[in-house]
């Protein structure tokens, strides 16, 4: 079989918008729903994430060629435990309050299943480089997520940003963002934007290319 | 005995797993198109979490006090061998069971619903008995708040109203969203009492 040309500026940015895990995958939704009724807890899930995809992207593909295929599975998840523990005490060490409030979902990136996926779809295929800037671009797109639904939620649920008030005293929270139906809300109405920018980008792109011929 | 009731209706109703803590969501995005799969799939499910909650049990009282950071790494195996074990036993005893859940059996270790039980048992500090009806439960809940929306969507798909654009997922996280508002309701019932 042709090895499939790789081109690295593609693979790190595809993650981001094309192909982004959360909008466009739809992976990795229940830590996304649970830890976003804050910015700042939707920071520090999604670097969490980020530190454990990139890390096991690179374990896994430097590895590939001695993982057995009958077992790969069950390595995999091994060596992603393995990973999620070193993020979840370093955590405790340094933001005992964060850790506090994300609470169990931290353990749970384990079963996170973008990042299962990434690993038998892309990191256990393709060379370490290539498979390093997969993980980025696609962690980097679960964090963009995160950090979108993040804000939108703590600006209406509570009015502020990091914590930083933006409104006046007149502003009346809107206590249901932050609560689990306006996760589940919020998300739906992000990824119905998502679907109708893709849509009329399609179009247009479309319409150009009509022009181009009529000349 | 109060006590047990009380976990029992806090992990159906209040804090249903899938509505009030986003866990499950995978299955309960991907699974709820029919009420018949989701139902046994939501019977599968509870069955595993019944036996990861006991062995969860087994594990934190017996081997994880001496070396806690392996918590992670072993729950995750103990489930990974549970549903493995599980596929094999059912396609010795009931061919037509093992027919009837498919694939959904071995998906049910990447189910976020199953650790998180485990984890929430151990972090609350549950006994055996407190663990055992905790993942009852929460199976029951995980399989109510499925067959809600497969309900749900089975008559949505009836009527053909929903535009392109809305269909597909952004529609069945509104659906969720309502649902999950519906279910904090059920927030009142033990504070008044």
């Amino acid at each position: 079989m042709k090895q499939k040309e790789l081109d690295g500026y593609q693979e790190f940015v595809k993650g981001i918008w094309r192909e982004n895990p959360v909008f466009v995958q739809v992976l990795g939704m229940c830590p996304m729903l649970a830890v976003t009724n804050s910015a700042m807890n939707a920071v520090v899930m999604g670097v969490a994430t980020f530190f454990v995809l990139v890390a096991s992207s690179f374990m896994i593909s430097s590895l590939q060629h001695w993982i057995p295929r009958q077992v790969r599975i069950s390595l995999y998840i091994v060596i992603i435990a393995t990973f999620v523990t070193l993020a979840d005490y370093t955590i405790l060490a340094t933001l005992p309050a964060a850790h506090k409030q994300l609470g169990a979902f931290i353990p749970l990136i384990v079963v996170n299943c973008m990042i299962l996926g990434r690993q038998e779809a892309f990191a256990s295929r393709f060379p370490v480089k290539y498979a390093v800037l997969d993980a980025v671009g696609m962690a980097g797109g679960f964090l963009f997520a995160m950090l979108a639904l993040g804000s939108v939620r703590e600006i209406l649920g509570t009015g502020t940003l990091f914590d930083i008030p933006l409104f006046g005293k007149g502003f009346e929270p809107w206590v249901t963002m932050i609560l689990p139906p306006g996760g589940f809300l919020t998300l739906g109405l992000i990824l119905l934007f998502f679907n109708w920018v893709t849509k009329k980008r399609g179009e247009f792109l479309q319409q150009v290319a009509t022009e181009r011929e009529g000349l | 005995m109060d006590n047990l009731i009380w976990i029992f209706v806090s992990a159906l109703l209040v804090n249903n797993f899938v509505l009030a803590y986003f866990l499950g969501l995978c299955p309960f995005l991907g699974v709820s198109g029919r009420l018949e799969t989701s139902l046994r799939l939501g019977m599968a499910t509870t069955f595993v979490m019944v036996i990861t909650a006991i062995c969860a049990w087994f594990l934190n009282t017996y081997v994880l006090i001496h070396a806690p950071y392996l918590r992670l790494i072993s729950f995750i195996v103990v489930i990974a061998s549970t549903v493995q074990f599980i596929e094999m036993a059912i396609k010795k005893l009931s061919p037509a069971l093992f027919k009837a859940l498919g694939i959904y059996l071995p998906l049910i270790t990447t189910n976020c619903a199953i650790l998180g039980l485990a984890i929430f048992a151990t972090n609350r500090g549950y006994g055996f008995l407190e663990g055992l009806t905790f993942a009852l439960g929460a199976g029951a809940g995980f399989t109510l708040a499925l067959i809600l929306m497969a309900g749900i969507r089975e008559e949505i798909e009836k009527t053909k109203d929903v535009p392109d654009l809305v269909q597909g997922t952004a529609m069945n996280l509104i659906v969720a969203g309502i649902l999950s508002m519906a279910f904090m309701g059920f927030a009142g019932l033990f504070s008044a009492g």
